[in-house]
Formats: C-alpha cells, sequence, structure tokens
C-alpha cells in the first residue's frame, strides 16, 4: 500500500466530518470533565481530548460500549496518534448530541466511519503540543517530537505533556496535520486490554440497570400479549394490595417505528415489588389484527410463496435457459425461524422528567435516536433533553430502539418522578423487535462438467421495512442484495422476492439479512458440490472464479480475491482434506458483510443422532486491524452467537403471541457445548471494516454442512434442537 | 426486620419474607454488582456466594439467608481474587454484564474443588449463560488460575 504515506498520512482537519452530523473538529471545545482541583488546567484542542496539567488524558467515545470494545479502541487511536501514555487515560462516555457526529453504535461501523477522524484528532492534538514545546525552548518544531507523554527536542531534554497544556491553549488548532506511518503505531494493531476489564470484574460497572437517582422508583409493565394491541379495561385492585407498588398508570401506545407499544405500568418502592404488582393487573386487551398471526401457517405460506415466481430484483443471462440446458438441477428450499436478541440486560430505562426538561441514563446504542423520538413526544427542545448511555448488557440491535426508553419517559412523566423501567426476561422474549422469519427457494444448475451455470435464488421474509412503514410487504433493496451481490461468476443468476407482511416488530438483530441469505447461499452451493462431485472447497473457489474487484458505490470495493483468500486461509487452518479423528467431518461457508471477508469451517461429530462442534476456524479480513484482541473476541463471540441460534434459537407465535418466555424454552449455548475456537486475522493495511457482525452468519452453514459431510443428513431449517440432534 | 450478613458487613432490612435476595441487594441495600438476568435461576447472572455455595439469588427468599455468609461480587475472598485477576489478564469479558455471576460460580467450584477437571468446569460453569460468547476465555481463566495457584 504505497500510496498510503502519500495520500491518507497528510489529513485537512478543517472540513473533516464523521458520515454524518457536520462536525467540525476545530471550532467547538467543551470541557470533558471539570477540573477538580484549581490548580489543574485542561486543554480542549477538540471535543474528544481533555489534556490536563497534571499529565491525565480524558478521551471521549462517542459510540455505546455493548463488548465490542470500543470505548477502547476508538480511543486508542487517538491516543496512539498523539503519542500519549496510555496509562494516564480515562475515557469518558459521550452524551446524544449531534455535535459528535453519528452516534449510531449499529451496522459495525464505529471504526469504520470514526479511524480516520481519531487519527486526526489525535495528530492534530500531539502538532500543538509539539508546537508548545518548541515555543517555550525557542527552537524550531522540526526539532522536536513527541514520545510517550512527553514532547523531546533533538538535544534530549524532554517536557512532559502536562507542563505544555498553558501554553497549547492558546495556540490555534493546525489545519493540516501529517499522521504516522502504520509501522510506528504502539496500540493500534496490538492486543490492547479492555480499559473498562477491572470494572466488569468487581461488579462496578454501571449498566443501565444498575443507575439509581434519590428516591427513584421502579416500574413493570403489562404488554399485550399480542403487537399493537391495546388497553380496552384495566383492573389494578390486586395489584395496589402488594406492599411496595405506589400506583398504576396506563402507557398510552406511542406510534412510529420506536414508539411505546403501550401498556399499563405498575410503579413500586422497587423491581420485585413492580413484579410482583404487575402481575396482579387484571387488563382486558383489544388484540388488534395481528391475533391471526401463527408463525407455522405463515412458514407454509412464505413457502408456497417461493415456490411460484416473484418480483425480479435481479438478473444475468437467462436462467431459464440455464435450467433448460442443465446436465443436473438441484432444488432446495430452506426456512429459518424468528430469533430474539435476547441480551443479558434487558431493556430498561431511567427517566426524570421534569419542568426542567428530562434526563435519561439508559443502555442504548442510538442516544441520538432516542434525543429525537424523546423531544418529538415531549414536545420539547432536544436541548432540554439529556440521553447519557450507560454501559450495555449487550445490544446486538435490540437497544438500538428507544421504545423501552420512552416507556420511562411516559412514566416519569406521569408520576413526576424519576423512575426506572425494568424489562423482566419474558417481556424481553415476547416483545422484542424480531429478527425476520425467512423461506429460501433456490435452484441451480449443473454442466456435464459439474460447473454451475445457473442459479436462482427466490426468498420471502416480512421486512424490517414494515417496523417504518407498517404494511409493507417487500424486502427493502438493502435486504435483497446480500443474496443479490453474491460473488460467483455463474452466468446466468436470477434473485426474486416474494411478498410477506409482518405480525410483530421487524429489527435487525446482529448481522440482520445475512443470517438468512448466509446460510441458504453457503448450504446450497455444498449441495451443489455435492451434486457435482466436487470437493466443497474447490468448487466454492471455482464458484467466486477469477480475482476481481466488483465495482460498487462505496470506496470499499468487493475484492474477490480477498474472499478467496480467507477461505484458503481457514481451509488450511482447519486441515481440509486431511485426516480427522473417527467419525469427525468438517463443512465450510464463507461470507462478505458488513464490507468484511469471512470464512469459517466448523468440525463436528454426529453420534446416536447427537451432533457435537468440536472445533470452529475463523479467519477474517477486516482491514486494518485496530485492535487484534478485540477482534478474535469479536470472532470467538460470533462463533458462539451463532451456535445460539444454529442449536436453539427459534421464537414461534400463535394467535398473534409469542409462545417462548425465558432461558428455558428460548435456549442459549452454554459452556458444555462451547467448541474450541480457532481464530487467524488477516493482516493487512486496507482500510478498516465491519467485526461485530460479519462473523455470525458463516457459523450455522458451516455445521450445517459439517453435519452432511458426517451423517449424510442435510438440514435445511434451523434449529437443530427441532430434530433432537442437541 | 431480616438482618443479612454481606460481605462481612451486618444490615437489617425492612422487607418481605419472600422478597428475593437479589431485589434486597440491588434495590434495597445498593449492591448492584449482582445482576438480574431471567429471574428463573436460568442462566446465573444473579449468582452469590451462600456459605461458600454459588445460589442464584433471583429465587432465593431473603428470611431463608438470615445468618448466613453472605459473599456478593463487591466482596472478597481468596479465590474470587486469583480469579478476578485471570479475568483481567485475559480480557474475558465482552460486554461484562454476565461475569459477575460467572466468577461467583468460578469461585464456589474452587472452593469445593482445587483441581476440576475439563468436566467439573463445564458441569460447574453450565449454570451460567454469556450471550457474548466468553466461554473459552472463561475456562482458559478458570485453568490459569488453577495454574498459577500450584
Amino acid at each position: 500500500m504505497g500510496d498510503i504515506k502519500n495520500i491518507s498520512r497528510r489529513g485537512f482537519i478543517k472540513g473533516i466530518g464523521l458520515a454524518s452530523g457536520g462536525l467540525v473538529l476545530a471550532s467547538t471545545t467543551v470541557i470533558l470533565e471539570s477540573c477538580t482541583s484549581k490548580e489543574i488546567v485542561a486543554f480542549n484542542p477538540n471535543l474528544f481530548v481533555q489534556l490536563n496539567s497534571d499529565g491525565s488524558l480524558i478521551l471521549l467515545a462517542s459510540r455505546s460500549e455493548m463488548g465490542q470494545g470500543v470505548r477502547t479502541s476508538l480511543t486508542s487511536v487517538i491516543a496512539d496518534e498523539m503519542e500519549a501514555d496510555w496509562s494516564r487515560v480515562s475515557v469518558k462516555q459521550a452524551v446524544g448530541d449531534v455535535k459528535y457526529g453519528d452516534q449510531n453504535t449499529d451496522g459495525s461501523k464505529s471504526i469504520r466511519l470514526m479511524y480516520e477522524t481519531m487519527r486526526q484528532l489525535g495528530a492534530a492534538t500531539k502538532a500543538m503540543l509539539i508546537s508548545a514545546a518548541a515555543q517555550i525552548w525557542e527552537v524550531p518544531e522540526s526539532e522536536c517530537e513527541a514520545e510517550n507523554h512527553f514532547v523531546v527536542h533533538s538535544s534530549g531534554k524532554k517536557k512532559a505533556f502536562g507542563s505544555l497544556v498553558e501554553i497549547a491553549k492558546t495556540l490555534e488548532v493546525p489545519k493540516e496535520v501529517l499522521l504516522k506511518d502504520p509501522k510506528d503505531f504502539k496500540y493500534i494493531g496490538k492486543k490492547l486490554p479492555s480499559i473498562d476489564v477491572r470494572n466488569f470484574t468487581n461488579g462496578t460497572a454501571v449498566f443501565g440497570l444498575d443507575f439509581r437517582l434519590p428516591n427513584m422508583k421502579f416500574a413493570a409493565i403489562k404488554r399485550c400479549p399480542v403487537a399493537f394491541g391495546t388497553v380496552v379495561k384495566i383492573d389494578k385492585e390486586e395489584a395496589l394490595k402488594i406492599k411496595g407498588v405506589i400506583r398504576v398508570v396506563e402507557v398510552p401506545r406511542v406510534e412510529g417505528p420506536f414508539g411505546a407499544l403501550g401498556g399499563v405500568a405498575v410503579v413500586a418502592e422497587n423491581t420485585w415489588a413492580a413484579f410482583k404488582g404487575r402481575d396482579a393487573l387484571k387488563v382486558t386487551w383489544d388484540k388488534g389484527g395481528n391475533e391471526i398471526y401463527n408463525s407455522d401457517k405463515f412458514m407454509s405460506a412464505m413457502t408456497e410463496a417461493v415456490h411460484k415466481s416473484g418480483k425480479v430484483r435481479k438478473s444475468i443471462g437467462t436462467i431459464d435457459n440455464a435450467f433448460n440446458k442443465a446436465s443436473k438441477i438441484v432444488e432446495s428450499t430452506y426456512q429459518l425461524p424468528h430469533l430474539a436478541h435476547a441480551p443479558m440486560e434487558v431493556p430498561n430505562a431511567v427517566a426524570w422528567c421534569n419542568k426542567e426538561g428530562c434526563e435519561i441514563w439508559a443502555p442504548t446504542q442510538e442516544p441520538q435516536r432516542t434525543r429525537k423520538v424523546v423531544s418529538n413526544f415531549l414536545k420539547i427542545a432536544e436541548e432540554n433533553i439529556t440521553v447519557n448511555v450507560t454501559f450495555l448488557g449487550g445490544g446486538f440491535g435490540r437497544k438500538s430502539k428507544p421504545d423501552y426508553i420512552m416507556e420511562a419517559v411516559i412514566v416519569s412523566k406521569a408520576i413526576n418522578e424519576p423512575v426506572q423501567v425494568v424489562w423482566s426476561r419474558e417481556d424481553d422474549v415476547q416483545h422484542g423487535y424480531y429478527h425476520t422469519v425467512s423461506a429460501q427457494y433456490m435452484k441451480g444448475s449443473l454442466d456435464e462438467k459439474g460447473n454451475v451455470t445457473g442459479w436462482l435464488h427466490r426468498f420471502a421474509l416480512p421486512s424490517i421495512t414494515s417496523t417504518f412503514q407498517p404494511g409493507a410487504k417487500e424486502p427493502a433493496r438493502w435486504e435483497a442484495a446480500s443474496a443479490a451481490d453474491v460473488p460467483f461468476e455463474v452466468p446466468n443468476m436470477q434473485i426474486e422476492t416474494a411478498e410477506a407482511e409482518a405480525h410483530v416488530r421487524i429489527g435487525w438483530l446482529r448481522s440482520v439479512i445475512n443470517i438468512p441469505h448466509g446460510f441458504a447461499i453457503n448450504v446450497f452451493a455444498d449441495e451443489l458440490a455435492h451434486k457435482a462431485r466436487k470437493d466443497a472447497l474447490q468448487f466454492r473457489l471455482d464458484l467466486i472464479g477469477s480475482d476481481r474487484i466488483e465495482e460498487t458505490k462505496n470506496p470499499y470495493k468487493y475484492n474477490t480475491a480477498r474472499l478467496k483468500h480467507v477461505l484458503k486461509s481457514v481451509a488450511k487452518n482447519a486441515g481440509w482434506g486431511q485426516d480427522l479423528p473417527e467419525g469427525h467431518a468438517l463443512g465450510l461457508a464463507v461470507h462478505y458483510s458488513f464490507l468484511s471477508y469471512v470464512a469459517c469451517v466448523a468440525e463436528v461429530s454426529v453420534a446416536a443422532n447427537k451432533v457435537k462442534v468440536h472445533n470452529v476456524y475463523m479467519v477474517i479480513d477486516c482491514g486494518t486491524a485496530v485492535n487484534q484482541d478485540t477482534i478474535k473476541a469479536q470472532m470467538e463471540g460470533s462463533v458462539i452467537f451463532g451456535m445460539s441460534h444454529t442449536f436453539y434459537g427459534k421464537i414461534t407465535a400463535k394467535d398473534g403471541a409469542i409462545e417462548q418466555s425465558n432461558f428455558h424454552d428460548y435456549s442459549m449455548l452454554r459452556m458444555p457445548d462451547a467448541p474450541k475456537i480457532h481464530v487467524e486475522i488477516v493482516q493487512n493495511n486496507e482500510k478498516p471494516t465491519g467485526v461485530g457482525e460479519p462473523g455470525v452468519p458463516v457459523v450455522a452453514p458451516a455445521i450445517v454442512n459439517a453435519i452432511f459431510k458426517a451423517s449424510g443428513k442435510r438440514y435445511k431449517s434451523l434449529p437443530l434442537k427441532d430434530f433432537n440432534l442437541v | 426486620m431480616v438482618t443479612l450478613q454481606i460481605n462481612g458487613e451486618k444490615h437489617s432490612v425492612d422487607v418481605e419474607s419472600d422478597m428475593p435476595l437479589l431485589w434486597v441487594l440491588r434495590d434495597v441495600i445498593g449492591y448492584t454488582g449482582t445482576k438480574f438476568g431471567c429471574g428463573k435461576g436460568l442462566c446465573g447472572a444473579c449468582m452469590v456466594l451462600v456459605d461458600g455455595n454459588a445460589v442464584n439469588s433471583c429465587l432465593l427468599q431473603v428470611s431463608l439467608v438470615e445468618g448466613k455468609d453472605i459473599v456478593t461480587i463487591e466482596g472478597t475472598t481468596e479465590n474470587l481474587r486469583k480469579l478476578q485477576n485471570s479475568w483481567e489478564k485475559l480480557n474475558v469479558p465482552q460486554c461484562g454484564f454476565c461475569q459477575s455471576g460467572q466468577l461467583i460460580t468460578a469461585t464456589a467450584l474452587l472452593n469445593t474443588n482445587d483441581a476440576p477437571s475439563e468436566v467439573d468446569i463445564n458441569n460447574a460453569m453450565v449454570r451460567n449463560i454469556c450471550r457474548c460468547g466468553t466461554y473459552t476465555r472463561i475456562k482458559e481463566a478458570i485453568n490459569n488460575t488453577l495454574e498459577s495457584s500450584k
């Protein structure tokens, strides 16, 4: 990457914006933390950096921490460019405010969108400290450099960063800065541990659920078992008899994608009393139109729909010709259920609405969206609403939807006191924004040499669009793209969709549409390889075909060489083609999502109709690897997350109500089922791309393909518990 | 009025006798390190040590633990401290929410078994869910603790 030095290293501070929000770094400063001692002076060169005269450095994390290590990775980029001593760094969490740029911690894009800007911020701060030292010493800046929290002169004399604060404060922010050569990185590309690890192991980290205010009340809400049903009658007599219950408040339905579902809140002195009071409430509901929803019947209808021709979303060549001339045809149908996010920390939020405005403390992935919807609801200006972001006990997309925060706002406003709304696990499993349910039909043709000549992928799934536009029945363009953009060199391809209407709230869950598409594409490719009597690895490499860079609208070009590289690497790591223990077999999958390339090999055995996953090998190419340990952890986590839905994940609805309720019937993978996980991170200097999500889609198909190899049985629907395999 | 011995300190609380210990800790006394995950004893996020054994505090009526030695994640026992060091060294937590419970369960394991096999570790830790998927690191951290105690 010879051009990096010449182009990327030289950046211009003015006009640098994050993806949205128009952040102008040079002009605005805020005090991140007021100094406790009068002798300590603070230097705030930009919104994200505060260097104090005692040398302590406070860096701002604008993205939410939910286990992906973002508070460490983003701030370490600033510290690296600044030549700061990491042991002097503390991290402050930003409130929701457009001045920080896009804060939506979703879509595996925090590092991708902010990496360059964080570098610029660090480099600009360093330049100002060097200028300050040069001014004091009366030497040219070119004779000075920064090193581990000091500015050092070529003569050997040095000044601590903290001692330069007074002068640095008086300087202009440079318009142009020089970025470091990647070979000189101290933190980027290394294994910096989480800055929060100690607080996570001694119980002091404050998650939303742990936040307390004086005189704060606790509330639990009874919601209609059917999505969007409404309250007809409330009998609160029994609830009010429970010791600790204070009052019962009706929560109106608030329309909009992230509005409140509505229901009846029981406000109490503690969570236990709120839950007991809620259980004692008697509410009569008008269940509304979604009572017709039975997910079994719905799956049958979608399956029928994908066996008829659908709306063409992409077409290359002539698919019918390919099928007519085929030597062999393979057809397959895949069915995947709804999933719930089930983060270990249930949705919850503290709100305190009073005459000054509203302050919120919540585990949220999207503080700006929260501020906006609360502002719209309360009809007060955004500047009177403060959204504080706590630690998130898992998010997975659930906590990017502030419906649960709206509930806290509604209850606080009604009782005129601070309140924490707490969801029970049952609430979480039964009133979520579900990962969509899907049926996918695939048809492929092979010529006499076993090459794929035709590829038809037709699917139906209730779209996330339905959450924004009720009644929408067609997958959005982006929901079709992960099927349509499959990088296979096949002369005739057609992607079609069929209609499906949502009867529950549909939302994005870690990896989103890539879960169903990654599954169908990878399992079907394996079925074609088997039909063609070819090795699954070679067959897949042939299917991807030549080295080429696909033209895309974004600056991250889809590079098939990188895709093949992760596939070959994972096969090598897993010992593909070599002898395995008796009864063991390997299965592979490869998928590109969130602009990253991931391949997976699973090693399984099947005995007495029970599957055991022994080893899972993952290789990811996410461009510049900002934190090697975090990326490794995300791949480990993706395997476990993927295995949970491969083995157990299934949400079903009967008469509109979700049938599962807690971890006994919506199970998670546990330690005895966890395989050994082997991760390789491809090392390069490409632009950094997604990490949190792209590891998930490959896990299920790799396992299903390995089971086929081990047992000869092909499982085309999940979870595997439905087949008594786990 | 119920008197509890928590992390070596006495606490007298005026609560219903059937209130689970979890909510007494979190909402009445203010020990929020012990987490609510499921309320049904299914996930282990609420584990505390009662006389050295790991117990789901979400199911445990407070009247049943009067006079017992209760240790939460905020407390200190030798095994807990050693495990916390290993957790930190291996950077085990992701979101961190379940880790109090994981550490308490692991502490109870080491309290009764100073040389647990992999099966022993699995059998003990099966009570705790980690949605982020830190199981491999948890296991490694327990093994490292055992190694360094030799």
